[in-house]
């Protein structure tokens, strides 16, 4: 009998993230981001049921501790791939706050022109991929990213958000197992906000961590509470240290909780009484606005500031998405297929495109310089 | 000039594009260590190496999304499927993403990739290995749908297809893999959505694409020699189509069949009659007719899967039929 070949054992996740200690001014930052995005969505329920925002609007309201944390702890040249529960990563990640709320509106001056919805927001300059709406469908895309980064030398990572539910699909499976084997520069986020739509999250899995999706494929992984945005800049933190110096992926799951339904059309009736009001004690913002106090001195008159730029802002983007044109109808036909620019000339005339830099892949069987190629 | 094997242009169009273009990889089932599943990629792991020539676990969907996420942060990939069929657990990754993501976003990330194997029937193997998806891929727009009948097409539409900035479905045969065709030394492209016309005629319009060229050829030959001025069109690729080559033929033949592997329910060969009736109306002599699969699930048996294909035989009694002979 011959044995199978050892099975993969992740490196630890480092005890540090390297990232500097939070000071009051990074902290101030975090918390006028997390407001920023529950303002707008603030707005964007009202602008709902006015019919001014129309189809799917899934609001990220009591999750925003999430999408900032991780902003925190990553770089700007990192791309950011997400589901449709997106907004808050959209803004997170650097969409102004005009042009979310005028994709909902469906404007010409939206993110994507009124193509794409609240549910497909994207962003080339700030390497914003979406948006994607068929749960769990965009996993495998996230390895796609890491493998560009991995193929250009880059140092980046690709962050990979999705809910709960998503951990059941199973495109998923076959994005962990695709990472994990090509040990891609991915960072998987699973905000576990409890709920698949309306199916509490013991009656969709056997399992409630759905971290522990990471150990049947070999990959670093770990579940923690994100109400705490430092909680999640540092533990995100460590995981994209970890992702940035080639020892693979790893699979976060940040227990977090949404406080409106799974849509704006549904009132969130299937939840047990009082959670929303437990949950709401350990509020992402009000925790961050109590440290705040606490330990920088902040006073309520630099949160009084705050909060009127803040709502400056959003309900300049209202107004903004209100008075904009609507989608402009000679986009229609636009943007089926791209403009070919790539050249179709031979010989000389052959396009010649070469890294700048290469990285490399690794590939199960070719680790070692003495292996065999193709035999 | 070359006599090359299919595949043998094939994985040269693969290597010349790859030798220019780092951002091309080829990733699939079997491809490096294996040398491909029907060798069309052989020795290109030993000149690529494994980065680039790329084995994958079975996990379709897995590979086909990873393809999709690298071409639109700006790689070119390649993903083989070892065939088709095995493309329809990957149905999501290639409908949902590849063809939604250009305009999703505004125009802002197109997806650059080629997804490449072998479509339709090869021999006794059955219901679910002989599927041809030609008709559900090329319903979606975003998607350009390409195949070819020769080695001389299959290298100058898979560099087209490679160059390409957006997804295409590239749909080769198991079969024909191993055919010969001369193929130019000389580097040379063959632009998509041109149809080609094999032969000039005036009496009737025979229609086709892929394999089923070759399995018209003897039937163009019979026709000839029984007089019949048959005007043979091999539209290369579905989407986009050709309209303007159908067109322009049958409006000068009145008479037109079209032969289509796959189900004739909903099939492409139901979207070219329907596209030829709203634009050549006037100048049909007969209704166009169709040449299809039966109806049914592929059946194993080599005399019932016989019944199931197009053959020459139900070719030409289509034909007759236009040409009032039957």
């Amino acid at each position: 009998m011959t044995a199978p070949p050892p099975s993969h054992t992740p490196p630890p996740l480092p005890a540090e993230s390297g990232l500097p200690p939070v000071d009051a001014e990074m902290l101030l930052g975090m918390y006028r981001e997390m407001l920023r995005i529950r303002r707008l969505e603030e707005l964007a329920a009202k602008a709902y049921t006015q019919r001014k925002i129309l189809g799917f609007c899934h609001l990220y309201i009591g999750q925003e501790s999430v999408a900032v944390g991780v902003a925190a702890a990553g770089q700007d040249n990192d791309y950011w791939i997400a589901a449709y529960r997106e907004h808050g990563h959209a803004m997170a990640k650097g969409i102004s706050a005009r042009a979310v709320m005028a994709e909902m509106y469906g404007k010409e001056t939206g993110s994507s022109k009124g193509l794409g919805g609240s549910m497909h927001l994207f962003d080339r300059d700030s390497r914003f991929l979406g948006g994607h709406g068929i749960v769990g469908g965009h996993a495998p895309l996230a390895n796609g990213v890491g493998w560009a980064i991995r193929a250009r030398g880059e140092d980046a990572v690709c962050v990979c958000y999705f809910g709960d539910g998503a951990a059941n699909q199973g495109a998923f499976f076959e994005a962990l197992c695709l990472a994990q084997l090509y040990k891609l520069p991915v960072v998987f986020i699973c905000e576990n906000n409890f709920y698949a739509m309306g199916t509490a999250l013991h009656r969709q899995s056997a399992i409630t961590d759905m971290s522990r999706r990471a150990a049947g494929v070999g990959m670093a992984h770990e579940s923690f509470e994100g109400f705490n945005v430092e909680t999640v800049r540092e533990r995100v933190g460590r995981a994209a240290a970890y992702a940035r110096s080639g020892q693979g992926p790893v699979l976060l799951e940040v227990v977090t909780y949404r406080y409106r339904g799974h849509s704006m059309s549904d009132p969130a009736k299937y939840r047990p009484s009082g959670e929303l009001g437990h949950v709401k004690e350990s509020d992402p913002l009000k925790i961050t606005r109590k440290r705040l106090v606490d330990d920088f001195g902040i006073t309520d008159d630099q949160f009084a500031e705050i909060k009127a730029e803040v709502e400056a802002e959003c309900q300049d983007a209202a107004k903004f998405a209100e008075e904009s044109p609507v989608a402009n109808p000679e986009n229609l036909y636009a943007y089926t297929y791209a403009p070919q620019t790539t050249s179709m000339g031979v010989g000389d005339d052959a396009p010649v495109h070469k890294f700048e830099q290469k990285g490399e892949i690794a590939v199960p069987g070719f680790e070692h310089p003495a292996a065999q190629v193709g035999g | 000039m070359a006599k090359l094997q299919i595949r043998e242009a094939l994985r040269r169009a693969m290597v010349e594009e790859m030798r220019r273009d780092d951002r091309i990889f080829l990733m699939g089932e079997e491809v490096a260590h294996y040398k491909g599943a029907y060798k069309v990629s052989q020795g290109m792991l030993e000149e690529f190496g494994p980065s680039r020539v790329v084995d994958t676990p079975i996990s379709e969907a897995g590979f086909a999304g990873l393809g999709i996420g690298a071409a639109v942060v700006g790689m070119r990939p390649i993903i083989e499927f070892m065939t088709w069929n095995f493309s329809l657990v990957a149905f999501d990754q290639v409908i949902n993403s590849a063809a939604k993501f250009y305009q999703m976003s505004g125009g802002q990330f197109s997806v650059p990739v080629v997804f490449r194997g072998p479509n339709g029937a090869a021999e006794n193997l059955a219901a679910q290995h002989s599927t041809s998806v030609d008709s559900l891929f090329a319903h979606f727009p975003g998607l350009k749908v390409v195949t070819y009948a020769d080695a001389h097409d299959a290298y100058g539409l898979l560099k087209a297809a490679l160059r390409d900035d957006n997804p295409v479905c590239f749909l080769e045969s198991e079969l024909t893999y191993g055919v010969k065709g001369e193929v130019p030394d000389e580097e040379f492209i063959i632009p998509l959505g041109k149809a080609n016309v094999r032969r000039t005629g005036s009496d009737v319009t025979l229609v086709t694409w892929g394999k089923q060229v070759l399995n018209c050829m003897p039937v163009v030959d019979e026709l000839v020699k029984k007089g019949i001025d048959v005007e043979f069109i091999d539209l290369r690729s579905l989407r986009p189509l050709d309209h303007k080559t159908l067109f322009t033929s049958v409006a000068k033949t009145g008479r037109c069949v079209v032969v289509q592997e796959g189900h004739l329910f909903a099939g492409v060969g139901a979207e070219i009659a329907a596209r030829i009736q709203e634009a050549c109306f006037d100048h049909l002599e007969a209704p166009v007719l169709r040449v299809t699969n039966r109806d049914v699930p592929q059946p194993y048996a080599t005399n019932l899967e016989k019944l199931v294909m197009p053959s020459p035989d139900r070719i030409m009694a289509a034909i007759d039929r236009v040409l009032g002979r039957a």
